[in-house]
C-alpha cells in the first residue's frame, strides 16, 4: 500500500510506516539494513527499481532522498518535505519511503533521514549519480557504514577517479569496482591453474573506462608489474593478458557474455562472463558491509607491501 | 549482446569431439598402465615453485568467492533420481554463481546407450527443470563443453578403460589437472564393485600433486558390522581423508547455523545445559509414503534410514561442546564425544516406539497403508515411524532426555530441533494467571520455512494478570531471502575444495550404529510395529512413551 504525506516531518513518516505495516498484517519485520538512496527525480525510478530487486536478497528499508529544485525565488525560501510511504508488495520485500525536499530542508536532509533509520541495522548510502566529492564527509554519507558511488555515472570518470582516490575513507566503494568481481574472480582462477609468475600484463578496454583503470591498478598492485592499457572498441573491458615465461594467460571477451580463456599449453575454453544489471551489483555490495580494503588498494594502484588494515 | 554466441559454440564443440575420438583406442591393453601419464598431459607447464601463491588472491579480498580448483566430477548412476533432481542442478547452480573453475568437467557413467550429446541433453533438461538459479545460455555453454558420457556396466572393464581415457583426455583438453571426485550415486551393494574397478584401472590413484576423492551417499551400511565392512572396502582404495559421506542435512544453512547460534552468541550458551533445559525433541517428519522405494525401504525402516544419520547428527550438533576451531578434525572430536556419551534407556520396550502407517485420509486424499503398498510383504515388520529416547551422560546433559522421532505419512513435512526449557522455579503469579503458560522453548526450524522460533510467556493486554505463550520468529526467508544455496551445492563445492567440515567421518557412522543396533535388535525380537493413521502425528504408543516421563510431543 502507498501513503502520501505532504508538508510533513520524519515523525509523521514513522507513524505512517507503522500504520502501513499494521494494515498489511506484518507488524514484525526482519529487515537487515537501511538503504539511503540520494538522487534526483531523473534517476530515482531506476535506482528504486534496482534497490527493490536487491531487497529480495537483503530485505531493507529504502529511504530515497530526492532534492527538488524550486523554479521561483519565492518557492526557494519556502521549505517543505513531502513523503511517499510504500509497504507490502509495492516495495520489494522491505519498505520504501520516497522523501522529496524543497527549499532549505534540502540542505538538512540528514535531519530527516536520521530518525527513519532502522534501529541497530547497518546503513548504506548510495548515490546513483552526482556523488559528493568527499562521500564520507557528506552529512548523509556520514550516516552510513558503506557509501556506494558510481564512476560510470559521471562526466569525466578519470578526474573523478582521482578525487575518489584522494578522499577515500574505509567504507567507500564504487560500482565500477563491483562490476569487476567476475573478471577478477576468473583471473584469479586462471592463475590458479597456470601457477606461473606473471611478468607482464595488459588490460584492453574502451577509452576512459574507469573499471578498466581500476582493474589495471589492481593488477599492478598485486602482480607488481607495469600494466599496459590498450584502447579497443569496447564494450567495457574486452580482454586481459597476463604474460608468463611459458606464454600468455588471456581472458578475451570481445562482446556478449561468453569469454574465452587461454592458458599456455592448453586448448582455449569458454567462460560465462556477463555484464550484470545494477540490481545484481547492489546485491553484491550489500553482502559485505565492512570496509573493502582491496578497493583502496585498487584506487591507489601502488605496489603495497601488504594490504593495509586501515587507511 | 546476449545471443550472438551460438555460432562459435558449434564450431568449437566439433573440434573438441574430434580431439577425443583418438584416446579411447589405446587403452585396451589392460589395467596395469601406470597412472603417471595424465599428470604430464595436464601440466604442460614447468612445475611452479613450491612456495608459489596466487598474487591475485588475498584473504582481505572477500569479494572473490571460494572457487574450486581445476577439477572434474564423475557421477556413477547418473541416470538416477538424485542425480537428475539434485546433483546436476547443483552443478549448474554452482557454475552460474561462478564458483566452478574454468574447464570444470562432468562425466556421467551409466548403463545407457548414450553419446555425449544425449547426456548433455539429459543434464540440460534436468537443469531447466530443477535448478535454483535462472537458466543462462552462456553458463550452459561453458558447462556443456566439459560433459562426457561413458556407457557401461560396473563390471565392464572396457567401460572403465574408456572412463580412464576420458579422464586423461579431459586433463589435456580442459586442464582438470588430474583432480577428480567420484560420486557414487548407486545402491550400496555396487560400492565394492565400483571402488574395485576404480582401483583396478588406476583411477583411484592420484597423480603427484593432485587428488582423487570418493563421494558416497547413505545408507552407510545397515548395522555396525556392515558399516565397518563398507568402510574397509572404500578405505582400501581411497584414503579415509578423501572419502566424503554425504548427509545432505549437514549442508543446510539452518544446520550450520546451529553452531553459529550456539558459539557466536553469548545469550544462548549459558542456559544450554541440564540446569535450564528440561528436554530436547528432534523431529523429522515426512508427509509422503515410501513411493516407489519399496525395494530399498522394506527391511531398512525409518530408524536406520533417518535416525542413524540425520537425527543423530542433529543431536550431536545440538549437544556437543565448543570445538577448538572450526575445522573437520575438531568437529569430529566433539561429535564423537557426544556419541560415545550416549546412554540407551534400560527398558527399551518402554522408551522406544516403532510404527507403520495405516491407510487413512491424509490432507484430503485417501492413501494406502504401508502393508498395502506395492511390493511390501503384508507381514512386514519394517518401521515407518520410530521414536527413541536417549540420554547423554556428561556434565552438561546428564538427566536431560533427547527424544528423537521420525516417520513417513505424518501430518506435514517438517524437521526441527526443539530445546524445551524447565518452568520458572517460582512464579509470583497465582495459578489461574499462568494456566495457559507452557514451557519456554527454542525451536530451530531446519526445513521447510528455515529459521528459529523462541517461545516465552507474555502478559495478555487488558486483563489484570494473565499470561500466555507467544512466539518470536527469525525466518531465513525474511532476513536473507533467496540467497540460501541448496544443500547439495554447498556439499559438492566442499568436496571439490576438499573441505570436510560438513561430512560425517567413518568413526561417526560407526558410533551411531553402536547406538542404534541394540534398539534394532530389541525390536527384531519383541512385538510388532504399532499402526498409526496416515496424516496423524504417529502412534498413540509414542504419546504414552512421553506421558510416562510427564512430557508430551510438540506439534511441529
Amino acid at each position: 500500500m502507498k501513503i502520501d504525506l505532504t508538508d510533513t516531518t520524519a515523525s509523521k513518516v514513522n507513524k505512517a510506516l507503522v500504520q502501513g505495516r499494521r494494515a498489511i498484517g506484518t507488524p514484525a519485520v526482519g529487515m537487515v539494513l537501511t538503504m539511503v538512496i540520494v538522487t534526483d527525480e531523473e534517476n530515482a525510478y531506476d535506482a528504486i527499481k534496482a534497490a527493490e530487486e536487491a531487497s529480495h536478497e537483503h530485505p531493507s528499508r529504502t529511504l530515497v532522498v530526492i532534492k527538488r529544485h524550486a523554479r521561483t525565488p519565492r518557492e526557494r525560501t519556502h521549505s517543505r518535505l513531502d513523503a511517499e510511504v510504500r509497504v507490502g508488495s509495492e516495495a520489494g520485500t522491505g519498505e520504501t519511503v520516497v522523501l522529496r525536499t524543497y527549499g532549505e530542508v534540502s540542505e538538512h536532509a540528514d535531519s530527516v533521514v536520521l530518525p527513519l533509520l532502522l534501529p541497530d541495522a547497518p546503513v548504506v548510502v548510495w548515490w546513483p549519480s552526482d556523488a559528493p566529492a568527499n562521500p564520507s564527509k557528506d552529512p548523509l554519507g556520514a550516516l552510513g557504514q558503506r557509501r556506494i558511488t558510481d564512476l560510470y555515472a559521471v562526466e569525466n570518470p578519470m578526474d573523478v577517479l582521482e578525487t575518489r582516490r584522494r578522499t577515500y575513507a574505509p567504507g567507500d566503494t564504487d560500482l565500477a569496482w563491483t562490476r569487476l568481481t567476475l573478471w577478477r574472480s576468473m583471473l584469479a582462477a586462471a592463475l590458479d591453474q597456470a601457477r606461473a609468475t606473471v611478468t607482464s600484463a595488459a588490460v584492453e578496454a574502451e577509452a576512459d573506462n574507469p573499471a578498466a583503470e581500476l582493474l589495471a591498478r589492481w593488477l599492478e598492485a598485486r602482480l607488481r608489474v607495469p600494466v599496459d592499457r590498450v584502447v579497443t572498441e569496447g564494450p567495457v573491458v574486452t580482454a586481459v593478458r597476463l604474460g608468463t615465461a611459458d606464454g600468455e594467460v588471456v581472458i578475451d571477451r570481445p562482446e556478449g557474455p561468453l569469454a574465452t580463456l587461454t592458458l599456455p599449453g592448453q586448448p582455449a575454453r569458454r567462460l560465462a562472463l556477463k555484464v550484470r544489471a545494477t540490481s545484481e551489483l547492489i546485491a553484491e555490495e550489500l553482502r559485505r558491509l565492512d570496509a573493502d580494503e582491496m578497493y583502496a588498494v585498487a584506487l591507489r594502484g601502488e605496489h603495497t607491501e601488504e594490504t593495509p588494515a586501515h587507511v | 549482446m546476449t545471443d550472438e554466441t551460438t555460432q562459435p559454440a558449434v564450431a568449437e564443440e566439433e573440434q573438441v569431439t574430434d580431439a577425443r575420438t583418438s584416446p579411447p583406442q589405446e587403452p585396451a591393453d589392460g589395467p596395469t598402465v601406470p597412472p603417471q601419464e595424465p599428470a604430464d598431459v595436464g601440466s604442460a607447464l614447468p612445475a611452479p615453485p613450491a612456495d608459489w601463491s596466487n598474487p591475485l588472491r588475498d584473504p582481505q579480498d572477500r569479494r572473490l568467492p571460494r572457487v574450486a580448483g581445476p577439477s572434474g566430477l564423475v557421477i556413477f548412476g547418473v541416470t538416477g533420481d538424485l542425480s537428475r533432481k539434485k546433483l546436476m542442478p547443483a552443478v549448474y547452480d554452482l557454475a552460474n554463481r561462478g564458483l566452478l573453475p574454468p574447464g570444470f568437467s562432468l562425466v556421467g557413467f551409466a548403463r545407457r546407450d548414450w553419446e555425449d550429446q544425449d547426456f548433455a541433453q539429459v543434464v540440460h533438461d534436468a537443469v531447466k527443470e530443477h535448478a535454483r538459479t535462472p537458466f543462462r545460455e552462456e553458463v550452459w555453454q561453458q558447462l556443456s563443453e566439459g560433459m562426457r558420457f561413458i556407457p557401461g556396466d560396473f563390471d565392464d572393464d572396457a567401460a572403465f578403460e574408456a572412463l580412464r581415457a576420458a579422464v586423461e583426455e579431459l586433463d589435456a583438453s580442459r586442464g582438470t589437472s588430474g583432480n577428480y571426485a567420484f560420486y557414487l550415486s548407486v545402491p550400496p551393494k555396487f560400492f565394492p564393485k565400483v571402488v574395485e574397478q576404480l582401483k583396478k584401472h588406476g583411477l583411484a590413484d592420484a597423480p603427484e600433486g593432485s587428488w582423487r576423492r570418493a563421494v558416497i551417499e547413505k545408507p552407510f551400511g545397515h548395522d555396525l558390522r556392515s558399516a565397518e565392512e563398507l568402510n574397509a572396502i572404500v578405505h582400501e582404495v581411497f584414503d579415509p581423508e578423501q572419502v566424503f559421506r554425504i548427509d545432505h542435512y549437514l549442508g543446510k544453512e539452518t544446520v550450520q547455523n546451529i553452531l553459529a547460534l550456539r558459539f557466536a552468541n553469548q545469550m544462548f550458551e549459558p542456559i544450554w545445559n541440564r540446569s535450564f533445559v528440561d528436554h530436547v525433541q528432534i523431529t523429522m517428519a515426512e508427509d509422503i509414503g515410501i513411493g516407489g522405494r519399496a525395494g530399498y525401504y522394506d527391511g531398512i525402516g525409518a530408524a536406520r534410514d533417518v535416525i542413524q544419520n540425520h537425527l543423530l547428527q542433529l543431536m550431536a550438533l545440538t549437544a556437543m561442546e565448543e570445538p577448538a576451531s572450526f575445522d573437520a578434525a575438531s568437529l569430529l572430536t566433539e561429535k564423537l564425544k557426544v556419541f560415545r556419551a550416549v546412554q540407551l534407556p534400560e527398558d527399551l520396550g518402554r522408551h522406544t516406539v516403532r510404527g507403520q502407517y495405516a491407510g487413512a485420509w491424509q490432507g484430503g486424499a485417501k492413501v494406502r497403508g504401508y502393508l498395502e503398498e506395492e511390493g511390501i510383504d503384508p507381514a512386514s515388520t519394517t518401521d515407518t515411524y520410530a521414536a527413541i529416547k536417549l540420554g547423554i551422560d556428561n556434565r552438561r546433559w546428564a538427566g536431560v532426555p533427547f527424544y528423537l522421532r521420525t516417520g513417513k505419512r505424518l501430518g506435514r513435512r517438517v524437521t526441527e530441533i526443539a530445546v524445551v526449557f524447565q518452568r520458572a522455579p517460582h512464579s509470583p503469579f497465582d495459578s489461574s494467571a499462568t494456566e495457559e503458560l507452557g514451557q519456554n522453548a527454542i525451536v530451530i526450524r531446519v526445513q521447510p520455512d528455515e529459521g528459529m522460533t523462541v517461545r516465552f510467556g507474555s502478559k495478555v493486554p487488558g486483563t489484570s494478570m494473565e499470561l500466555r505463550d507467544v512466539t518470536m520468529d527469525f525466518a531465513y526467508g525474511e532476513s536473507f531471502t533467496e540467497s540460501s544455496p541448496e544443500a547439495y551445492e554447498r556439499l559438492i563445492l566442499d568436496v571439490l575444495l576438499g573441505d570436510a567440515n560438513l561430512f560425517p567421518r567413518h568413526q561417526e557412522v560407526e558410533e551411531s550404529w553402536k547406538i542404534l543396533d541394540p534398539i534394532e535388535e530389541y525390536w527384531a525380537s519383541h512385538g510388532r510395529p504399532a499402526q498409526y493413521a496416515s496424516g496423524s502425528w504417529g502412534p498413540a504408543e509414542a504419546d504414552e512413551m512421553l506421558a510416562r516421563d510427564g512430557r508430551s510431543w510438540r506439534r511441529p
